[in-house]
Formats: C-alpha cells, sequence, structure tokens
C-alpha cells in the first residue's frame, strides 16, 4: 500500500488519476461493510444455524448439526403449520381489501378540488405513527368495555362485538387497513393523474360514460403501478408484528399468530434458536419469491414498453 | 394542479371530510385520552367534554420533571431516559445512513467499476429483509461475535471505564442497535437516492471538476446540495423505522439502553392498564412523527411515489 502511493504521487497528475480510480471503491465501501457486517453475515449466521440443535446458552460452534431436521419438525408442527395460514391470510386479506378500497377511492376523488392536500396529509399520519402506537390505539378502541366501538353500538342499541377474542383476525386486519389503504390510496392517484390525457379525451369524445372509461381505459393503463404496488404491500404484509404483539399478542389461542411473532416466540419463551432460525429462512424465501416476482414484472414492463417504442419508430 | 379549482358534487367533500376523520380520528381520541384521569376513561361520560388533567403526562415524564408531582410517591416508568435512548439512536443511525448511503449510491450511479453489479442486485434483493428474520442471527452475534475481549487492551480499556464481567460485547449498548438500524435502512436509502442523483446534470460536475475540485469535493459540494429534496425523504423514511421499531430494540437493548417503544409494550402486557399514562406515552412518541407530517408532506409524498414507482 505505501509503496503504491508513493509510485503514484510522483506528480500529480499520476496522484489524481489514482484517486480517481480508487475514488468508486472509496465511496461505496462504508456501505458495503455494513451491510456485510449487519445484514449478509446475520443472514449467513442464520442460515448456517438453522442447521443446528442450538440453545441460545451456546455459541453457533458448540451446536450439535443436525442437517435438515428443524426443517422437517418445522413442518409437522401443527403450529407452525397454522400460524403460516394465519400469516397468508392475513397478508392476502389485507392486501386485497386494501387494494380495493385504496384504488376506488382513487378512481372516486380524482379530481381538482380544494381540500385534497389536506387529505393526502393526514392521510399519511397513520402510515407514520409507530406499529406501536398504532396497535395501542387501537387496542383501547377494541376494549370489550371501555372501548369506543363497544360504546357505540351500545349507545345504537346492538349488541357488543367480541373485538380481540372470536373476532381476533378480522379486527387486526380492519387495523391494518386502516394504517396502509393510504398507501395505496396515494400511489393509485400518483398513477391516475399522469396517465395520457389523450386516450381519456379520446374515449370521451367517443361517448364512453364513465364506468368504461374507468375499466377499459383507467385501469388497465394503471395496471403495472397497480401491480407493483400490491406486491410491496404484501411484501410489507409480512413483516407487520408489532401492531399485532400489542393487539392480541397473537392470541386468542393462535388465531393472529402470525410468523413474525412466532419466530420471536420461539426464539425467546421457547430458546430454539435452530427452529426460529429455520423458521427465519421459510419467510425470507416467501418474500424472496415475492421479490423476484416484482423484479421480473418490471422486467417485462420495461421489456414490453421498449417494442412498443421500436414498433412505433419503425412506423415513423 | 395550478388550474382553478372545479366546482364539485358536496357529496365528494363529505366523502374526504369522512376520510380525513376515519385517518385522524383514532389518533385525536388518543390525545383527548391522555388529558383524562383513568376514571372518566373508564366511566366513559364524555368523550370531548370533561377536566384536563397533565397527571399523566407527570407520570410518564416523572424522571426528568425538575419538581416532584403530587400524586407520584415512587417513579417507577423511566420515560425520560427511554426517550433521550430513542432519540440518539434515531438521530444519529439517520444521519450516518444518510451520509453512507448517499456516498454509495452516487457510487453506484456514477461510476462503472468492479463489482457494481454485485453490489446493486444485493442491494435490491436484502430490501425485504424483515426485522423478524434479523432476530436470531443478530441477537447471536451481537451477543457472542461481535466483542471485544476482555483480556485484550481495548476490551481492557472499555471494561474498567464502564464497568461490566464479559467481554465487551455489542449487545446493549447504543452503537449496537444503530449498527442494526442503518443497516436495515440503507438498501432503501440507496435505492432512493440514486433515482435523485440520476437526474443531476453530468455538466456540473464536470465543471467543478475543472475547477480543480477533487471527487469527494464534487459530491458534497455539488451533489448533496442538489439533491436535498431526496435526502428529506430519506431522512424521514430512515427517521421513522429507527424511532418506531421495536423487536430488534428489545433484543439488542439491556435496562439501559431501552428505547420508547419497548417500554410501551412492557406496560402495556401487564393486566392492569393505567391507559391515561400509556397514552400519554404513546402520544409523546407519535409526536415527532407527526410534526414530520404536517411539515414535510410533500416530501414523504415524493419519496413514496419514487420508491414504489421505479420498484
Amino acid at each position: 500500500m505505501a509503496t503504491e502511493v508513493t509510485s503514484h504521487a510522483k506528480t500529480p497528475r499520476q496522484a489524481s488519476a489514482w484517486i480517481n480510480r480508487a475514488s468508486p471503491y472509496m465511496f461505496i465501501a462504508p456501505a458495503v461493510v455494513i451491510m456485510f457486517m449487519a445484514l449478509i453475515y446475520p443472514l449467513g449466521y442464520m442460515i448456517w444455524g438453522s442447521f443446528r440443535d442450538w440453545d441460545p446458552s451456546q455459541t453457533i460452534g458448540e451446536a450439535e448439526f443436525i442437517g435438515l431436521k428443524n426443517y422437517v419438525t418445522l413442518w409437522n408442527d401443527p403450529n407452525f403449520l397454522e400460524s403460516l395460514s394465519v400469516t397468508l391470510r392475513f397478508a392476502f386479506l389485507c392486501v386485497s381489501a386494501e387494494m380495493v378500497i385504496g384504488v376506488g377511492l382513487a378512481l372516486l376523488l380524482d379530481r381538482n378540488i380544494r381540500g385534497m392536500s389536506v387529505l393526502r396529509t393526514m392521510f399519511i399520519l397513520p402510515m407514520m405513527i409507530a406499529p406501536v402506537v398504532v396497535g395501542l390505539m387501537w387496542r383501547y378502541m377494541y376494549h370489550p368495555t371501555v372501548g369506543t366501538f363497544n360504546r357505540f353500538l351500545e349507545d345504537i342499541g346492538l349488541p357488543k362485538v367480541d373485538w380481540l377474542g372470536q373476532n381476533a383476525l378480522t379486527s387486526v386486519i380492519i387495523a391494518d387497513i386502516w394504517q396502509w389503504t393510504p398507501f395505496i390510496f396515494i400511489l393509485a392517484l400518483a398513477a391516475l393523474q399522469s396517465l395520457p390525457r389523450s386516450a381519456l379525451e379520446a374515449a370521451k369524445i367517443d361517448g364512453a360514460t364513465a364506468w368504461q372509461q374507468i375499466w377499459h381505459i383507467k385501469i388497465p393503463l394503471m395496471m403495472p403501478v397497480l401491480i407493483v404496488t400490491a406486491l410491496l404491500r404484501l411484501i410489507d404484509a409480512f413483516k407487520v408484528l408489532e401492531v399485532i404483539l400489542v393487539l392480541t399478542e397473537g392470541g386468542p389461542g393462535l388465531s393472529t399468530e402470525i410468523l413474525a411473532l412466532r419466530i420471536s416466540r420461539t426464539a425467546t419463551e421457547f430458546r430454539e434458536l435452530g427452529e426460529a432460525a429455520a423458521m427465519s429462512n421459510y419467510l425470507l424465501m416467501i418474500l424472496m419469491l415475492l421479490t423476484v416476482s416484482m423484479f421480473a414484472f418490471n422486467k417485462l414492463q420495461e421489456i414490453r414498453a421498449a417494442r412498443v417504442r421500436m414498433i412505433a419508430e419503425e412506423d415513423a | 394542479m395550478d388550474q382553478p379549482y372545479e366546482k364539485q358534487n358536496p357529496a365528494v367533500y363529505a366523502i374526504i371530510a369522512m376520510l380525513v376523520l376515519m385517518s385522524v380520528g383514532p389518533v385525536i381520541l388518543m390525545l383527548a385520552n391522555s388529558f383524562k384521569f383513568d376514571v372518566d376513561i373508564i366511566s366513559g361520560a364524555s368523550s370531548f367534554f370533561f377536566m384536563p388533567t397533565i397527571q399523566n403526562y407527570e407520570t410518564a415524564l416523572c424522571d426528568v420533571l425538575w419538581y416532584e408531582p403530587d400524586h407520584l410517591d415512587f417513579c417507577g416508568l423511566k420515560f425520560g431516559g427511554a426517550f433521550t435512548n430513542s432519540l440518539i439512536i434515531a438521530l444519529v443511525s439517520t444521519i450516518l445512513t444518510l451520509v453512507i448511503g448517499s456516498m454509495a449510491a452516487y457510487a453506484l450511479v456514477r461510476f462503472r467499476f468492479f463489482g457494481r453489479d454485485t453490489v446493486s442486485i444485493t442491494t435490491l434483493m436484502v430490501r425485504m429483509v424483515p426485522p423478524a428474520v434479523l432476530l436470531v442471527p443478530v441477537f447471536g452475534l451481537w451477543n457472542n461475535e461481535f466483542c471485544i475481549d476482555k483480556n485484550s487492551l481495548v476490551g481492557g480499556l472499555i471494561r474498567d471505564t464502564f464497568g461490566g464481567r464479559g467481554d465487551v460485547c455489542l449487545a446493549g449498548t447504543h452503537s449496537g442497535i444503530i449498527l442494526v438500524y442503518v443497516a436495515m435502512n440503507l438498501p432503501f436509502v440507496i435505492w432512493i437516492l440514486q433515482s435523485f442523483i440520476v437526474q443531476v446534470p453530468r455538466s456540473l460536475e464536470e465543471a467543478a471538476r475543472v475547477d480543480g475540485a477533487g471527487p469527494f469535493q464534487v459530491f458534497f459540494k455539488v451533489i448533496l446540495p442538489l439533491i436535498k429534496p431526496g435526502l428529506a425523504a430519506a431522512a424521514i423514511f430512515t427517521f421513522r423505522i429507527a424511532w418506531n421499531e421495536y423487536l430488534l430494540a428489545s433484543a439488542l437493548s439491556d435496562r439501559n439502553t431501552k428505547t420508547v417503544p419497548i417500554l410501551i409494550v412492557n406496560n402495556m402486557s401487564e393486566f392492569n392498564v393505567e391507559w391515561g399514562v400509556i397514552m400519554a406515552t404513546g402520544m409523546l412518541l407519535a409526536i415527532p412523527p407527526i410534526i414530520f407530517t404536517l411539515l414535510a408532506s410533500r416530501q414523504i409524498i415524493t419519496g413514496m411515489t419514487a420508491g414504489a414507482v421505479k420498484g
């Protein structure tokens, strides 16, 4: 290293050439080091640990190597399968409800109105507040006797609902819808407002009704953005943890115990680090699948756009 | 958007008003409850007409108040300390993430170098890693491997200064939590800033080069000032995650490095929930994000759309 510096520092020009060649690495090095240390290496460590019978009191080297046993055990564990099914149900129900409501509202409110910016500002609020606090607010509102909802039901003479008991999963999904529908609304609205005006004008001149415009022009044109949005939301829905932890702690029974929660319980309560690692790996695989499909979809979209452009150029 | 507003059906305004109410309602409810006595919350006499009290906030902040509140004989909740921890961790990790992330984004956009594609693809892929997946390995590593031997020079020095028995480890320190947060947020920040750096005209950089600026001067004096909106958006998202995160913080912190979300969750799980106090702590935790939202909603929306559309 030292010799290199001296040999390159002979003339100012050589020195600056050396700096120019090294500078990309100097810019990228800190990020690479930190991401390697606290993301890549831990992920490798987790995969390695998932093949071991690993107890929190042991270091990973002391733990016995047991091959795929953790994965097989999990696959035969009804609790894990239940938790997997809860996670999938939670994610898909949340995202489909949010897509319908969010896109619907965006179509309805895609106009030039006073108050739109206020709505958008207020709409971001639920997403910015800590999930722990969101859980706290909803736990209060769902409270069987003190809570807002049951009081309201009582006031108008309807029977009370056992929100976080019998209907725990639904209640948790409602809270998530409250928090994340705005995300889809804002993205859908942005997509709507960047649609080519010409197509819409043409449809209007041809006498298309509002419904026809929505179904045959707006939705198909928005589709690429909508699919990416849905996939992004889906990935996030698999990460949800704090809201459910505060609302129900996974209960009653296993009815709201999503995978993320089960991982943390397996690691801390049951003290089965190997199994928790294997479970994390399953979760990671699901998320990887979603991420890859999102990239694949984007690539496909780019290729299609390029082809359309080429055809257009040939015509011209 | 600068066109004059069109006249609209009043129903549209009604819908907008309802949506605003729905999204803000729970927050207002929490705010109102944080100023009530527990008796009032439980009896539920009225949602908005009540004798306000700051007693809940006094209980929550009892360890940083300069006077002793009358209603308390023991200060059990160490909220002030947790708030300071949250603040240190969130601010330091945000600043580090922004500096390191913007440098990396610049390198990825402007230079062609060996390993560029690997870094770029890895960054995209690890963006989806959830905290729950990092829980097990990070807990193991931070407690067992990322340690300085107590018999080594540096380790001995740290141990003599701060006390403790075992090796000096990352777990239980602010830096331990900050390291995870920086790593967790970097992929997103790098990715979102790339789309802002691409838009900076190359001619500006070349002009600075001709005037004799080195690569780092170009970056800090030319690029950074030009991507301020992007930095603001990235800063808000990073701060939000570091400020709100619970799971990893709870695994990595000890008694002295607890953050506010941990404190709230610990107080929630007890059977007899003191609603007033817990609402006050929740409100205090929610205040910084609320301020950001009101001040910088435009940047947040820009960041959100840039982040999603450029998948």
